[in-house]
């Protein structure tokens, strides 16, 4: 409900602030001339109006926040000025929460589209249809990494980062963790994961033990293997590289979400000789880590890896949604800088979100 | 029953985060603030399981006198001293507990940041090396940006800070972008699968 006032050069309106959970009107208002302190008034019907809060010059909009809804409520605005005062006429509006926030429609719509074609291609899958992934070097190279530990008599060094279980990274860095510790079961070599979260280390260890156990080696899993270090970020890069320089691993697995830490422990991975293969979907630490390891899972393909190393095809089925909705975004982007080029922004205005 | 309870739960939960965010109203506004409480309170209990597996291992390295058992008693030693002055005097400005903080944890960590700077250089050593084209064109841009943003690199060619700025803005501003988007399709993609429940590793499934 919009209601607009205009008086002289002073014009208010009050409208239920949208896209909100209730309980708040905004109140809008312009005057031309400068005016030194205004005063807003409010009442319910039948009332008198009381002043609830005062605007500065500056000020073009105010949000009353204590509004109940379902109240109709009815707003003035008296400004003092250099001439006088200029009391506006009343105006009214009536609060209520919203069943949906319009100005996320553009979000519903692409979510629904991608998880669309994720769907459509899962259920191809599903059908028998083989689905074509290209070669992710990084990925290839898992179990010649652990191989190779193995062979050198070193243990497996894995790192799922410095956040917590509800990153999402961590756990896509737990995924891999299990792949590589059934392949250490299986060559009968030992994984060692400080964590910098108890969370993390609890999960961890609940993943390696049944990898160990998938791998029918349940005898040689060490839940000591993995522990606590700290929360502390350059505590746990100082721990982890004590334990890279006295343990000497053969392949450190540094899958997570990673900050200014990780070039701290790649460089002395690469200082002790280990092969190292890194995964992460923080933009601004790929370039450390594509410098100072020999595998660098670039952001999508570190999400993509336990479909890849599973080779299911369910979870193939989705990597091959998210290529799609990979090229629909390709298509918009070009399409929208093309059209900005020559002044239209439709395609801008319309993906935006609020 | 141990592995389909949670899966249950995640699906739940993961349509439910998904839906808070196109539905403003109650009982959906504040939940995702409410979940992320319910995180805080989990975490803070399973940080004394953190702790105890920290104690327990360096105890168990004491006792049995393994490799570098000295330091185990460094850290037993610091962890009781750091919770017995936080205990006893409390954690304010000008507490021991602050002292320790202040003048103990701080400079080391900052001591740890500090070595980035070493690293830096090492690592770059060895990725601007002009191996083949693809390392050169690094090397290149590298050496642009790097005396671009410097003032001898005025000095040098007055247009080289506008070419590192526009290394910066275009071509580097283009390609983290593409990574960007392709993360989020990524998250997405991976969202979906732990939802539905195909993707199950990290609760112990293939």
């Amino acid at each position: 409900m919009l209601v607009l006032f205009i008086i002289g050069s002073l014009s208010i309106s009050a409208q239920d602030t949208p896209n909100d959970a209730g309980g708040s009107i905004t109140l809008g208002f312009s005057y031309t001339a400068p005016f030194v302190s205004g005063e807003v008034m409010r009442k319910e019907d039948g009332g008198e109006f009381e002043k609830i809060a005062t605007v500065s010059p500056s000020d073009t909009h105010w949000i009353d926040n204590s509004a109940k809804d379902g109240v109709k409520y009815y707003y003035q605005l008296i400004l003092t000025t250099e001439e006088g005062v200029v009391t506006s006429e009343p105006v009214s509006a009536v609060s209520s929460p919203q069943w949906f926030h319009r100005g996320r429609t553009v979000m519903l719509i692409m979510v629904i589209l991608i998880c669309g074609l994720i769907l459509f291609f899962i259920r191809q899958a599903r059908g028998g249809k083989e689905l074509y992934i290209r070669r992710i070097a990084g990925l290839e190279a898992v179990d010649d990494a652990v191989g190779r530990a193995t062979e050198l008599g070193r243990p497996v060094m894995f790192i799922a980062g410095i956040m917590d279980i509800d990153d999402l990274q961590t756990i896509a860095g737990l995924t891999i963790l299990r792949r590589v510790a059934k392949k250490t079961a299986e060559y009968e070599a030992q994984v060692l994961m400080p964590t910098s979260r108890s969370l993390v280390m609890t999960a961890a260890q609940e993943t390696v033990k049944e990898a160990y156990y998938d791998a029918g080696r349940p005898d040689i899993f060490n839940p000591d293997n993995v522990f606590y270090l700290t929360d502390d970020q350059f505590g746990f890069a100082a721990g982890c590289d004590g334990l890279m320089v006295r343990e000497k691993p053969g392949a450190i697995f540094l899958m997570g979400s990673f900050y200014a830490e990780s070039l701290i422990l790649a460089e002395t991975g690469h200082s002790v000789g280990a092969i190292q293969i890194a995964g992460t979907a923080m933009p601004s630490q790929l370039p450390f880590f594509v410098t100072a390891c020999d595998y660098t899972l670039i952001g999508e393909e570190f999400f993509a890896a336990s479909a890849y190393l599973s080779k299911d095809p369910l979870q193939l089925g989705s990597l091959k949604g998210q290529d799609w909705g990979k090229a629909i975004f390709l298509a918009l982007i070009l399409i929208g800088a093309v059209l900005s080029t020559f002044g239209i922004t439709v395609v801008k205005d319309l993906l935006m979100v609020q | 029953m141990k592995r389909q309870i949670p899966l249950i739960i995640t699906s739940i939960v993961g349509v439910v985060m998904v839906v808070q965010y196109f539905i403003p109203r109650q009982p959906f506004a504040g939940l995702f603030d409410t979940f992320n409480r319910w995180f805080l309170i989990i975490a803070v209990f399973a940080l004394l399981l953190g702790l105890m597996n920290l104690v327990r291992l360096h105890v168990q390295k004491l006792r049995r006198r393994k490799e570098g058992w000295g330091y185990s008693i460094i850290l037993l030693c610091g962890l009781v001293a750091t919770i017995l002055t936080g205990a006893v005097w409390g954690i304010g400005t000008g507490s021991p507990f602050d002292y320790i903080f202040v003048n103990m944890q701080q400079p080391m960590g900052a001591t740890m940041f500090a070595l980035l700077a070493f690293f830096i250089a090492s690592a770059s050593f060895r990725a601007f090396r002009a191996r083949n084209v693809d390392a050169t064109l690094l090397l290149i841009a590298a050496v642009v940006v790097m005396l671009g943003r410097v003032p001898i690199g005025s000095l040098i060619w007055n247009k080289l800070p506008t070419v590192a700025e526009w290394i910066m803005f275009y071509p580097n501003m283009a390609g983290q972008r593409a990574i960007m988007i392709g993360i989020a399709l990524g998250t997405v993609s991976y969202s979906l699968r732990v939802i539905l429940g195909i993707e199950r590793t990290y609760l112990g499934g293939e």
